[in-house]
């Protein structure tokens, strides 16, 4: 397989070219955003909750392809779920799905979107806000 | 009528010079187009310092034996010649620093916090590298100096206009202004800002880390008062850069870092400070990274700042008519005549980041990102751009594969 294929394999692609929650809840529960400085990716969030489960989440942001797709793949991944268990989500849940291998920098895009739910879930649910998130020089969330 | 020949460089023959340009990806060299971010090193360089650290090595200044004597002369001569380079007046007007960051924040510090206040202004532009915004916008806010901005027009050239405006709005106390943008290329009309500074009563301070590896520098002809370099970026080592500022500033000035070194007397009522350059210079300094320095100079001055600037126009010029080419390619900068060795562009629809790393995989070396001039992308109304820079081992093939690469970028993900 290419490094391209490798990558910027079929699914990621798709999520890019066709993002899934893609959008703005008119009504929100909680909001958040987040940029990652290095390169400029912005997410913002918006959540809807029914009791303590996430019943809809919609994303908008740009940036590069991954850190698009990966949040893309994060909206299927969490809508139905318990907000608390979302917010304990290990990273490494969210990068199995995106299944492709990562250097440090695309690490970051891949996971900025997950970091914006987080935040989000924080001020929806007040649930705690990883360490990983909290402590990062490189992401910026409000 | 007179004449005066620029040798025209050959990059063919100094490619030969670093080893970096000698090694194979996928059996070719990189196409390394990131110059403007860090130089490469020629072996120049690299034996002086080796030389330097196998030889010569010691702490400067204070030993009597004669290998101490020899780092000092080896470390004071460096400082000779970048005073020379930069034709300063005298060598006990420049300053080791870390980076041009770090010399940007000297001033910032040491002539900021004594002589701002409130109803001054401080005046950058926005094209502004932050090493030349930051530290002015936090020295405005810490004395309640007032920060303003010289916009820039479409082509991502300063609107001088707007001048007379800024200084009807209070005292023009410090204008700071990079020579060379590093983000867009932009060559600043430095000469004019420096004498409407000076009109104002204010110092100018001129940011030249973009601009000295690639062109000459005369700090007299500019008629500026402050002056930075990096040695990194101008094929000199990370780790040593250097101020050149005017002699009766710095004699007024306080020091900025305070340690060994930096002073006359010490005791416990009272300590004063050393004469110049050496008062700005606490602490042990970058000492071989100084004489790599000196040797950086000593090989571009062999070249010729005059053939490196023509070369690097030549690619610019022919970069800028391959990437017109493409019409999903949009290009941001001044045209070509008032522009360094710089590039910046975005595919249209692309993230810098995916076209970047699609390049790498052609062995394609760009930069993509907000290239530490994020009020320039708010500017532009770009979150990021692909930054392509020259230097003097550039060759136009390299070009041709960025070029090239770019159609599989647009083929692959567009």
């Amino acid at each position: 397989m290419s490094e391209f294929d490798q990558l910027y394999r079929e699914v990621i692609l798709d999520h890019y070219r066709n993002p899934r929650g893609h959008g703005v809840l008119e009504h929100p529960d909680a909001v958040a955003e987040g940029q990652n400085p290095l390169c400029g990716d912005e997410i913002s969030i918006t959540l809807a909750f029914d009791g303590d489960t996430i019943s809809d989440v919609r994303f908008e942001g740009r940036g590069c392809a991954i850190s698009q797709a990966a949040t893309s793949m994060l909206t299927e991944l969490v809508v139905g779920r318990d907000a608390a268990e979302v917010a304990r989500l290990p990273k490494e849940e969210l990068l199995e799905e995106i299944g492709i291998p990562l250097t440090p920098v695309r690490l970051k895009c891949a996971l900025l979107g997950l970091g914006v739910l987080k935040v989000a879930l924080n001020k929806g649910k007040g649930t705690p806000l990883p360490e990983e998130w909290s402590s990062s020089d490189d992401l910026s969330f409000r | 009528m007179a004449v005066t020949a620029i040798a025209k460089l050959d990059a063919e023959r100094l490619r030969a010079d670093f080893p970096y340009l000698e090694e194979l990806q996928n059996g070719v060299p990189v196409a390394f187009l990131d110059s403007a971010a860090s130089s490469q090193k020629p072996r120049q360089v690299l034996d002086a310092m080796t030389d330097f650290y196998s030889h010569s090595y010691a702490n400067v200044h204070r030993g009597v034996y004669r290998l101490a004597e020899r780092a000092t002369d080896a470390y004071e001569g460096a400082r000779v010649k970048v005073a020379e380079f930069v034709n300063a007046p005298s060598e006990r007007e420049v300053i080791f620093t870390r980076q041009a960051t770090e010399a940007l924040n000297l001033v910032a510090y040491a002539w900021g916090l004594d002589n701002l206040g409130p109803g001054d202004l401080v005046v950058v532009s926005e094209l502004e590298h932050h090493s030349n915004f930051v530290p002015w916008q936090y020295i405005a806010g810490r004395t309640g100096a007032e920060f303003r901005t010289i916009p820039i027009d479409e082509a991502g050239e300063l609107q001088l206009e707007v001048l007379a405006g800024i200084a009807a709005e209070g005292q023009v106390k410090v204008v700071a202004t990079g020579l060379v943008s590093n983000t867009l290329g932009t060559v600043n009309p430095v000469e004019k800002l420096t004498a409407w500074a000076h009109e104002q009563g204010a110092i100018m301070v001129v940011d030249a880390a973009q601009a000295a590896p690639h062109r000459p520098i005369d700090v007299q002809a500019l008629g500026c008062d402050f002056l930075a370099i990096s040695a990194h970026k101008m094929c000199g080592p990370s780790g040593v850069g250097a101020l050149w500022g005017r002699r009766e500033l710095l004699e007024q000035m306080s020091p900025f870092n305070l340690g060994g070194h930096m002073i006359r007397t010490v005791t416990a009522v009272e300590t004063t400070w050393g004469q110049l350059p050496y008062k700005f210079e606490a602490g042990t300094g970058p000492i071989a990274e100084a004489v790599g320095f000196g040797a950086a100079i000593d090989y571009l001055s062999s070249i010729g700042l005059d053939a490196i600037e023509r070369h690097e126009h030549e690619l610019t010029e022919y970069a800028l008519t391959r990437l017109a080419e493409l019409d999903w390619i949009e290009t941001y900068g001044p045209p070509v005549a008032r522009r360094a060795g710089i590039v910046s562009f975005n595919v249209d629809g692309i993230h810098p980041h995916d076209v970047c790393q699609i390049l790498d995989w052609e062995g394609v070396a760009i930069r993509g990102g907000h290239h530490c001039t994020q009020p320039l992308m708010h500017r532009l109304g770009v979150i990021a751009t692909n930054r392509a820079s020259f230097y003097l081992y550039t060759v136009p093939e390299e070009i041709d594969r960025l070029v090239a690469g770019l159609e599989k970028v647009k083929k692959s993900l567009g």
